[in-house]
C-alpha cells in the first residue's frame, strides 16, 4: 500500500518551518512553490527525446538493421530503404512530444503564474505561486484556492474558523470546518503577523491527506498540531473573508502533489499483442533466415563451387559455410520488412485520428457548461472497444451532486407532479413552465417546482402546509449568512437539508437567523420568532431529528424528520389513515428514486415538557452510558406524533444514467460503484440508476470490522450464491437437459445478486488472504457497490481486478478522490466541470456527463477496435505477401538474398504505395453506423472476446499473405520462363520480373483492401486510385531517361516499366495474379458471412435495407420502479446540530470546538425491510428493454406505477 | 496540476476570479462537418450472394475464352530448339567441347544437321538459351557499373567497387568491368540451309534490333561520344579488356553504331535473367521483302556452331577442373540451346498463361455453382430477421 505511492527517494525525517524568517528556511532547502511537469526545454530536446526513442525496441531494431546494411558484404539492400524511414518516424515522434511538452510548459507556466499575496517585509505583496516558499505567511481571500500545504493562522471568522471546500482533493463538496490555535487565532493584523516567529516542527511531506502531527513553538510554548489547523493546497475557501496561514509544503511536496501518483505508461492489449506478435514474427524471420542460409550453404557447395568460372568467391570467402552465414544476414536485412517500420507510425497515427474523432464528436459536447469530449491520451482508443469492467464514482459522475426539492405530500394530497388536461401525468422538461415565486421578495431564483398547486395551498393558508414549511424552516442545522438586505447564503452540511430549507424559504418561509437560542423566520412576510428548547440530534440509529420550539404564541412544539420507518412507528394512532396515504405516496416517490423524509410534528404539555426537560438535563451529566440514557429519552418524547407530510428530494442523476447504465450492461460491461459516499446514498444511487434492481434477489451487504466477520460474510455471501444455484442447477439438468453448460449458470446468477461494501471491511478484504474470495463474491455478483472507500482503496479495487481478471478496466469519476483510480485502471475517464480539475487531468478522456461514456465505448470504441484490428489484419497480410516473394525468389537465385524487387519498391512500397488506403481504413472504416453501434450493444462484445485481432487472426492473415506471396511469385515464374516479348526481344530479364511482380503486388493489395473495406467515402476512393496512380507515375518517373542521365547508378531500372508495361502478356499475367490472389479469401468470407453470419453481418443487412427508414429509439428512458424506500438517505451528519445549538461556531459565544467528522453507519437491518417490502411491489421492471418491441412495455411501466 | 478550474466554480452568487484567457468567448462546440461527425456519404458494399455469384460467373466467362485464345495462339507458334551442349558421346560437339585443345588458335565448329517439319513465315527470331546459369545470383548481378556503361569517362578509369573482383587487371581500369560482362555469351551460331538442290546456303542473321531501344540508346552510351576527333579505341585508351574475351570491348563489331558498348549481343547479355534458365535473343531471321516465300521453309538445315578460345592461359590454369574450351557451362552441369521461333501477338511460345486461364477459369465458375448450391441449401437469407440482444 505504501509503496504504491512512494515518490520521495531522498529522506527528510522531520521538517523545521520558522514563520517570517526565509533565511533559516533555505538552509533546508525545502522544495519551492514551483511545479514542473515538462519534461524537456529547447537545448535538452533533441538528446533527451532521441535517447528515450531509442529505448524503444523497435526503433533499436531498425538501427541494427541499418548498421547492417552498411557492412558491404551483407548488404543485400541500400542503406536508404530503412534510413528514409526511421528519421521520417523519429521525426513524426519527435514532433508530437514536443507539442505535448509545449502544452505541459503552457499549464505548468499558467498555474505557477497565479497571484497570491504574500506578507513580505511588513506587507502584503502579490506574489506569484511559484515564488511562494515554505515559511511565508499568506493571505487568502474568499473562493481562492489555497496556494500550498498551508498552518491556518487567523481567519475573518471568530476564533480562528475558517471553511474550507476540499473537492479537488477528497471529492466531497460539503463544507469542512478548520480552526485556527487559539494562541494565533488573534494575530489578525499585518504587524502581529509580523512579529510572528513560531517554529513549526512537523512530519516529512506525505501523501495522508487526513492526518498531520506537528508543534508549533512559539514564545517558548509548544502547541499540538494536527490536520484540523491545516489548509491544503487544491481547496478553496469558503464563508471566510480571508485567512492567514504559514506555508509548511509547497509544490511537489503538498500533500495533493504527493497523491498524485507517478503517470504510468499506459499500454493497450493490442500493443502488447503487436509486440508478442512481432517478436514472433522475428523468430519467424530468423528461422527463414536460417532455412535459407543452409539453402545457400548447400547451394554453394554444389552448384557455386563450380559456378566460379563466371562468379568467383570472394577471397575471405573460402568456405560455403561462411557463405551462408553472410547469406543469413543479407536474408535479415532483405526480409525485415516482415515487420515494417511504419506499422507502429501507422498506428499512431491511427490512433491520433480516433482521438480527434472523440474531440470532433458533437454528441458528446455538452451544451451548459461549453466542454467537449478530450482525448488526452492518443494510445488507448483500441482499448475503449474492449473495456469489460467500469469502476465509477457516485458523487458527480452518476450524480449531479445537487439535492432538489421535488415533490412532497402533504396531509394526504401529493404535490410535485404536474398533469395536461386528461389528467395524464407531464414530463418535466427544461421547457415546462415552472411557478413563480415572485410573491416572496426573499425567495431563491434559482430555485425550481412545477406544481402551481403548492403554492395555492400556501396562499389559501392551508394549516397542514404551513406547518409543513414551518417544519423544514425549523428542524434542521443550517446556517444562514444575510450579505446584505434579502441575500440568503444557506451553509448547510448536507445538501439535502440545503434543499429542504431553500424549498421552505421559497414557499414562505424564510429561516433567516439563528442565535443558539433562537430562529428566526419570515412567516410569509412577517418575521417571527422561535425560542430552541432543545434539539434531538440525528444519529444514524435514531434515523431521525426534532427541535422542540416555542412559538411567539408561547405554545411547545416538537418537529420531527426522519426515515419513514421511524417516524411512522411513533404515529398518534389516530393518524393510521394518513400514515397509509403518505405511505403510499413515499412508494411512489421512491419508485421515482427520490430521497424521502417523513415530516411529523406534536404540541407539547408545559408540565410534560419541564419534566423531561429535567430528565434530559439530568441524563447528560451522567457518565455511564450517557448515550443510551439519552436516546431513551429522546424516543419517550418523540412518541404520539402527528404525521405531516413527507418531502421527496431528487439526488439528481445526470440525465441519461439509468440508459447508459441498462445500454453498457447490455454489453456485458459490469459496472462497480466505487464512492466515498455513506452506505444509503450509495445504494439510493443504485437503486435509482437500475443497478439494483427489483428482481435482484439478494443484496448483501459486508459491513465488519475485523478480518474473520469480514471473511465469514464474503464466504457465506459466497456460498449461499453457489449453493442456491447448485440447487436449482440440479432441478434444471433434470428437468430440461443434460448438456447445460455451467456458464449459462453463472450467467443466471449473475442476473440476481447485488454486494455492497463498506470501506472499513473493504479495506480487510483487500488483504491478500481474502482478495480472492472478494474477487470471485463480486464476479458473481450483477452489481457490487463500494462505499466509504478512500481514493487509495479506489485504486485497490480496480487493480485487484486488473491483476487477476485480465479485463480491460475503465475507472470514471470527477473529483480528485478518484485520481488514483483513473491512474490505476487501464482506462482512466474524467468527468468534466464539477468538481475541480483534478481527475480530468489525470484522465485519459474527459467529458461532461456521464451518459457520454456509452457513445465512448459503444460507438467510438468499437469503432477504434474494429478500425485497429483491420488495419492490423490487412497490415500484415500486405507485408506478409509483399516480403515473402523474396524469400520464394531465394530458391531461383542460389540463395543469394537477391531481392526480387527495386530497391526503390522496397523503400517506397510501405511509405507510399501502400499506406494511405490502410490509414483512411483504419481511420473512416465502419462496420455498422452509431446508431446501431448503440441500437445492439451487443455488437460491443466481439471487442470484449478479443474476437477481432487476436493471435489466430494473425496467423491466418500471415497465412493468406504467405499464400498470396506463393501465387504473387509462381505465377509470373510460370508464365517468365519462355516470355519473349512481341518484337521477339528477350523478355525474361529479372528487371522485368521485378516491375511485374510489384505491379502484380500493389494491384492485389488495393483489390484487397478494397474488399476489406465496409465504409468507401471519398477518401477512400482517393487513396486508393491515388495510390495506384502515384505506383504508375513514380514508377514511370523513376525509370525515366532523364532521371537515369543524372543518376546512373542508382536508377539501373530505366525503360523497364515502359518495354514491360505495354506488353499486353505482363497484363495477362497480372490479372491472372489478382484473380487467384483475391478470389480465394473472397470465397472464405462469403461462405463465412452467408452461413455464420454474425451479429454485425445482420446489421449491416439491415442497415442497407432501411438506410433512410427512421431510426426508433429502442432504449426509452426507464423509469425507476423499484421499491427501495426504506433506502433513504440521510445526508445528515452527526455532531453538526451539535456544534450548532453549542453555539460554538456563533460569533458571540465563548468556547471554540472542532465538530467531530461524522461517523459510519453501522446498522444493516432496513435491508431486510428493504427484501420484506420487496414484494410489495409488484411492477415488473423490464429493465432490458432491447429491441424495439420492448419499447411498447417500456412505455406502459409509468402507467403501471399508477395503478399500483 | 490545477489548471484553470477559477471560472468553472461560481456557486453562492460570488463573483470568481476571472482565469488567464477567460475573455474567450468562442465555443468549443465542435462543428458539424460530416467528416468531423465521421458521416461522410459513404458506399457500404456488403458481401451478399447477389454480387458474389455473379461475379464468379462473371470470372469464369471472361477466363476461359482469353485461356483458349491463348492456349491456341501458343501452340500456333512454331518453335525449333537444339541442345549443342556435347554432353553425349553422340553429339557432334562432343569432341569439340572435349577436345579441343587449348592453345590451339585455330577455332573448333562443330555442325549439327537439323529438319524444320513446317515452314516458318514471318521474321523468325533465333536465341540461345543457358539453363543453370545463375545470372540472378546477387553478388553476380551487382557486378556491374551502370555509369561506365552509360559512358562515363570517370567511371570509366575508375570503376565502381562492385565489379570487383573484375575491375582490374594489371592496374588498368576493364572495360566493361563486372563478373557480368566477363562472362558474356561467345559462342558463334551460324545457320544454314540444305537445299534439296544440294547447295548450303547461309542463313543471313541480323543482329540490329535484339535489344530494348531504350537500352541501347539510352542506357548504353560509349564513353567520349560527341568528342571531336575521337574514335572508340582512344575512347577506350587506358583500360583493359575483360579477362575471358579475346577482343577489347571496342572491336565487338565492325559497325560503328553497334561497337563498344552499344554493341547489341552485350546489351542482351547485360540484361540479366530472372531465373537461371533463360533464354536471350541471338539474331533475327528477317522475312524476304518479296512476302511470297517462308522465312524459313520446311528442309533441312545446319547449325554451325564456332567456338572461340575465350580465356586467358592464366586463368585456365588456375582453374584446373575447367577444361572446356568452349563458353563453359558444363563445370555447372549447364546447358547450352539454339532456338528458332516465330512469334504471335502475345509474344513467343508460352502455354502456362493459356492453360492457367483456363483453369482459373473454370475454377471460377465451378466455385460459383457450388456456392450458389450452398447458398440454396443452408444459406441464412433472412439475415436480419433474427436481430436479438
Amino acid at each position: 500500500m505504501e509503496a504504491f505511492w512512494r515518490r520521495n527517494s531522498h529522506v527528510e525525517k522531520e521538517r523545521h518551518v520558522k514563520a517570517n524568517a526565509r533565511d533559516y528556511n533555505d538552509k533546508f532547502s525545502y522544495a519551492d512553490n514551483h511545479i514542473k511537469t515538462s519534461k524537456y526545454n529547447v537545448f535538452t530536446f533533441l538528446p533527451i527525446n532521441l535517447f528515450e526513442q531509442f529505448r524503444r525496441v523497435a526503433n533499436v531494431y531498425f538501427l541494427v538493421l541499418l548498421i547492417l546494411q552498411i557492412i558491404p558484404e551483407i548488404s543485400s539492400l541500400s542503406w536508404f530503404t530503412t534510413i528514409g524511414p526511421l528519421v521520417l518516424v523519429l521525426a513524426i515522434t519527435a514532433v508530437k512530444d514536443a507539442t505535448d511538452d509545449y502544452f505541459r510548459h503552457k499549464s505548468d507556466q499558467q498555474v505557477n503564474n497565479r497571484q497570491s499575496q504574500v506578507l513580505i517585509r511588513g506587507s502584503l505583496q502579490n506574489e506569484k505561486w511559484m515564488n511562494v516558499r515554505v515559511g511565508d505567511i499568506i493571505k487568502i481571500e474568499n473562493s481562492q484556492f489555497v496556494a500550498a500545504d498551508i498552518l491556518l493562522l487567523c481567519s475573518s471568522e471568530p476564533y480562528g474558523l475558517c471553511y474550507i471546500e476540499t473537492a479537488e482533493l477528497d471529492g466531497e463538496t460539503n463544507l469542512k470546518v478548520r480552526q485556527a490555535l487559539t494562541i494565533t487565532s488573534d494575530l489578525g493584523d499585518i504587524t502581529k503577523l509580523m512579529d510572528f516567529d513560531g517554529e513549526v516542527i512537523c512530519e516529512p511531506p506525505n501523501n495522508k491527506l487526513d492526518k498531520f502531527t506537528g508543534t508549533l513553538y512559539w514564545r517558548d510554548n509548544e502547541y499540538p498540531l494536527d490536520n484540523e489547523k491545516m489548509l491544503l493546497r487544491g481547496c478553496v475557501l469558503r464563508n471566510t473573508e480571508w485567512c492567514f496561514g504559514l506555508v509548511i509544503y509547497a509544490g511537489l511536496q503538498t500533500k495533493l502533489m504527493q497523491n498524485c501518483g507517478k503517470t504510468s505508461f499506459k499500454r493497450t492489449s493490442i500493443e502488447k499483442l503487436i509486440n508478442t506478435l512481432v517478436l514472433w514474427i522475428l523468430a519467424f524471420l530468423i528461422c527463414m533466415g536460417v532455412i535459407l542460409a543452409i539453402g545457400n550453404t548447400i547451394w554453394e557447395s554444389q552448384i557455386g563451387r563450380n559456378f566460379q568460372v563466371f562468379l568467383p568467391w570472394n577471397e575471405f570467402q573460402r568456405s560455403a559455410v561462411f557463405s551462408g552465414f553472410l547469406t543469413f544476414w543479407s536474408y535479415i536485412i532483405i526480409l525485415n520488412t516482415v515487420v515494417p517500420i511504419s506499422l507502429y507510425v501507422s498506428v499512431e497515427v491511427l490512433r491520433l485520428g480516433h482521438s480527434y474523432f472523440i474531440n470532433w464528436d458533437r454528441k458528446m459536447y455538452y451544451s451548459q457548461t461549453d466542454t467537449a469530449a478530450e482525448a488526452h491520451t492518443t494510445t488507448l482508443n483500441e482499448e475503449l472497444g474492449q473495456v469489460e469492467f467500469i469502476f465509477s464514482d457516485k458523487t458527480g459522475t452518476l450524480t449531479q451532486n445537487i439535492m432538489v426539492f421535488s415533490k412532497c405530500s402533504i396531509n394526504g394530497k401529493t404535490f410535485g407532479d404536474i398533469y395536461n388536461e386528461y389528467d395524464q401525468k407531464v414530463e418535466i422538461t427544461e421547457k415546462t413552465a415552472c411557478v413563480d415565486f415572485s410573491f416572496n421578495p426573499l425567495c431563491d431564483r434559482r430555485f425550481k417546482f412545477y406544481d402551481s398547486n403548492l403554492v395555492e395551498a400556501i396562499k389559501l393558508e392551508d394549516l397542514a402546509v404551513q406547518e409543513f414549511f414551518r417544519l423544514l424552516a425549523l428542524c434542521h442545522t443550517v446556517m444562514p449568512e444575510e450579505k446584505s438586505e434579502g441575500n440568503l447564503v444557506y451553509q448547510a452540511q448536507s445538501p439535502d437539508e440545503g434543499a429542504l430549507v431553500t424549498a421552505a424559504r421559497n414557499f414562505g418561509f424564510v429561516f433567516r437567523a439563528r442565535t443558539p437560542e433562537t430562529i428566526t423566520l419570515c412567516e410569509m412576510g412577517r418575521a417571527v420568532t422561535y425560542q430552541l428548547l432543545a434539539k434531538l440530534d440525528f444519529n444514524n440509529e435514531r434515523k431521525r431529528m426534532s427541535v422542540i420550539v416555542r412559538n411567539p404564541e408561547g405554545q411547545i412544539k416538537l418537529y420531527s424528520k426522519g426515515a419513514d420507518t421511524i417516524i411512522f412507528d411513533s404515529l398518534d394512532p389516530s393518524n393510521e389513515d394518513l400514515m397509509y396515504t403518505t405511505s403510499e405516496h413515499l412508494d411512489e416517490f421512491a419508485r421515482e428514486g427520490l430521497r424521502t423524509l417523513a415530516l411529523a410534528y406534536k404540541d407539547l404539555d408545559e408540565e410534560d415538557f419541564d419534566v423531561w426537560m429535567k430528565k434530559l438535563l439530568f441524563a447528560s451529566t451522567v457518565i455511564e452510558n450517557r448515550e443510551k440514557q439519552l436516546a431513551d429519552l429522546y424516543k419517550e418524547i418523540e412518541q404520539g406524533l402527528r404525521l405531516l407530510g413527507a418531502t421527496a428530494i431528487e439526488d439528481k442523476l445526470q440525465e441519461g444514467v439509468p440508459e447508459t447504465i441498462a445500454r453498457l450492461s447490455l454489453a456485458d460491461i459490469k459496472i462497480w460503484v466505487l464512492t466515498g459516499d455513506k452506505r444509503e446514498t450509495a445504494m439510493k444511487i443504485g437503486y435509482s440508476c437500475n443497478m439494483l434492481p427489483d428482481d435482484m434477489s439478494e443484496v448483501f451487504v459486508i459491513s465488519k470490522h475485523t478480518v474473520q466477520e469480514v471473511q465469514q460474510e464474503l464466504r457465506s455471501a459466497k456460498e449461499h450464491i453457489l449453493g442456491l444455484s447448485r440447487v436449482s442447477s440440479t432441478g434444471d439438468v433434470e428437468k430440461t437437459n443434460m448438456f447445460v453448460v455451467d456458464s449459462v449458470f453463472e450467467e443466471t446468477i449473475i442476473a440476481e445478486y447485488a454486494l455492497v461494501i463498506n470501506g472499513h471491511s473493504l479495506a480487510h478484504a483487500l488483504e491478500p488472504q481474502l482478495e480472492h474470495v472478494l474477487l470471485d463474491l463480486a464476479c458473481l455478483c450483477k452489481t457490487v457497490i463500494c462505499c466509504r472507500v478512500t481514493p487509495l482503496q479506489k485504486a485497490q479495487v480496480v487493480e485487484l481486478v486488473k491483476r487477476h481478471k485480465g479485463a480491460v478496466t475503465l475507472a470514471i469519476g470527477d473529483g480528485a478522490n478518484d485520481v488514483s483510480m483513473i491512474k490505476t485502471a487501464h482506462i482512466g475517464v474524467g468527468i468534466s466541470g464539477q468538481e475541480g480539475m483534478q481527475a480530468v487531468l489525470a484522465s485519459d478522456y474527459s467529458f461532461a456527463q456521464f451518459r457520454y461514456l456509452q457513445r465512448l465505448l459503444l460507438v467510438h470504441g468499437r469503432w477504434s477496435y474494429f478500425r485497429m484490428c483491420n488495419f492490423l489484419r490487412y497490415f500484415f497480410y500486405k507485408n506478409f505477401a509483399f516480403t515473402l516473394v523474396n524469400f520464394w525468389y531465394g530458391f531461383f537465385c542460389g540463395f543469394s538474398a537477391q531481392t526480387v524487387y527495386d530497391q526503390w519498391f522496397i523503400t517506397l512500397f510501405n511509405s507510399v504505395y501502400t499506406s494511405l488506403p490502410v490509414l483512411a481504413m483504419g481511420l473512416f472504416d465502419q462496420d455498422v453506423n452509431d446508431q446501431n453501434s448503440l441500437r445492439y450493444p451487443c455488437l460491443y462484445k466481439p471487442g470484449q472476446q478479443n474476437l477481432l485481432f487476436n493471435k489466430r487472426q494473425f496467423f491466418l492473415c500471415m497465412l493468406q499473405g504467405i499464400g498470396t506471396s506463393f501465387l504473387l511469385f509462381f505465377i509470373p515464374y510460370g508464365a517468365f520462363s519462355v516470355m519473349v516479348k512481341e518484337d521477339g526481344s528477350n523478355f525474361s530479364d529479372q528487371q522485368t520480373l521485378a516491375v511485374t511482380i510489384a505491379t502484380s503486388l500493389v494491384i492485389v493489395v488495393s483489390v484487397q483492401i478494397g474488399l476489406d473495406i465496409h465504409y468507401w467515402t471519398a477518401v477512400n476512393h482517393l487513396f486508393i486510385w491515388g495510390s495506384l496512380t502515384v505506383y504508375f507515375a513514380i514508377l514511370f518517373a523513376m525509370q525515366s531517361n532523364g532521371i537515369f542521365g543524372i543518376f546512373p547508378s542508382i536508377f539501373p531500372f530505366i525503360g523497364t516499366a515502359r518495354n514491360c508495361l505495354s506488353e499486353k502478356s505482363v497484363w495477362l499475367v497480372i490479372l491472372l495474379t489478382t484473380v487467384v490472389c483475391v478470389v480465394p479469401g473472397l470465397v472464405v468470407s462469403f461462405l463465412r458471412a452467408d452461413l455464420f453470419p454474425t451479429l454485425t453481418d445482420k446489421v449491416r443487412h439491415q442497415q442497407l435495407r432501411k438506410r433512410e427508414g427512421p431510426q426508433e429509439q429502442n432504449l426509452r428512458r426507464v423509469r425507476r420502479t423499484s421499491s427501495g424506500r426504506s433506502a433513504k438517505a440521510f445526508s445528515h451528519q452527526q455532531g453538526f446540530g451539535e456544534l450548532i445549538t453549542s453555539g460554538k461556531n456563533m460569533r458571540m459565544n465563548t468556547v471554540p470546538s472542532v465538530s467531530s467528522p461524522g461517523r459510519t453507519p453501522h446498522s444493516s437491518t432496513w435491508i431486510e425491510n428493504v427484501l420484506k417490502r420487496k414484494n410489495r411491489v409488484s411492477c415488473a421492471n423490464d429493465e432490458s428493454t432491447g429491441g424495439p418491441e420492448n419499447s411498447e412495455i417500456a412505455k406502459q411501466t409509468p402507467k403501471q406505477q399508477h395503478t399500483d | 496540476m490545477m489548471a484553470s478550474s477559477y471560472n468553472a466554480k461560481d456557486e453562492d452568487g460570488h463573483i470568481t476570479v476571472t482565469g488567464p484567457g477567460g475573455g474567450t468567448l468562442r465555443s468549443k462546440k465542435p462543428e458539424n462537418t460530416a467528416f468531423k461527425q465521421q458521416r461522410l456519404p459513404a458506399w457500404q458494399p456488403i458481401l451478399t450472394a447477389g454480387t458474389v455469384l455473379p461475379a464468379f460467373f462473371i470470372i469464369g466467362l471472361i477466363f476461359i475464352p482469353i485461356g483458349i485464345g491463348l492456349y491456341v495462339t501458343s501452340n500456333n507458334i512454331k518453335e525449333f530448339e537444339v541442345d549443342y551442349t556435347g554432353v553425349d558421346m553422340s553429339s557432334p560437339c562432343f569432341n569439340c567441347s572435349q577436345n579441343f585443345s587449348w592453345n590451339s588458335t585455330t577455332p573448333c565448329t562443330c555442325t549439327i544437321p537439323f529438319f524444320l517439319e513446317q515452314p516458318y513465315e514471318s521474321n523468325v527470331f533465333m536465341y540461345y538459351g543457358l539453363s543453370n546459369f545463375y545470372q540472378n545470383h546477387r553478388r553476380y548481378v551487382k557486378s556491374r557499373d551502370d555509369s561506365q556503361l552509360n559512358g562515363d569517362m570517370t567511371s570509366l578509369k575508375e570503376p565502381s567497387k562492385e565489379c570487383e573482383p573484375y575491375a582490374y587487371h594489371d592496374n588498368k581500369p576493364i572495360a566493361p568491368c563486372g563478373a557480368i560482362a566477363n562472362s558474356m555469351f561467345n559462342d558463334t551460331l551460324e545457320l544454314f540451309y540444305n537445299d534439296p538442290n544440294g547447295t548450303k546456303v547461309q542463313i543471313p542473321l541480323t543482329n540490329i534490333g535484339i535489344a530494348w531501344w531504350t537500352d541501347k540508346h539510352v542506357k548504353f552510351k560509349n564513353p567520349g561520344v560527341g568528342e571531336a576527333n575521337q574514335n572508340l579505341t582512344t575512347a577506350f585508351q587506358g583500360t583493359t579488356k575483360p579477362l575471358n574475351w579475346r577482343r577489347p570491348v571496342y572491336e565487338l563489331d565492325a559497325a560503328a553504331n553497334n561497337d563498344g558498348f552499344i554493341n547489341e549481343d552485350f546489351i542482351v547479355w547485360m540484361r540479366t535473367a530472372a531465373l537461371p534458365t533463360f533464354r536471350k535473343l541471338y539474331r533475327i531471321i528477317k522475312s524476304p521483302s518479296n512476302g511470297m516465300m517462308p522465312t524459313m521453309p520446311r528442309g533441312n538445315y545446319t547449325l554451325e556452331v564456332v567456338y572461340i578460345t575465350t580465356m586467358s592461359k592464366n586463368l585456365r590454369q588456375n582453374l584446373f577442373n575447367q577444361l572446356n574450351p568452349d563458353y563453359p557451362v558444363r563445370s555447372f552441369e549447364g546447358r547450352k540451346r539454339m532456338i528458332l521461333s516465330t512469334i504471335s501477338w502475345m509474344g513467343g511460345k508460352n502455354p502456362f498463361l493459356g492453360i492457367a486461364y483456363i483453369t482459373v477459369g473454370s475454377v471460377c465458375f465451378f466455385l460459383g455453382v457450388v456456392l450458389l448450391i450452398i447458398h440454396h441449401k443452408c444459406g441464412n437469407r433472412n439475415n436480419s430477421a433474427d436481430i436479438s440482444n
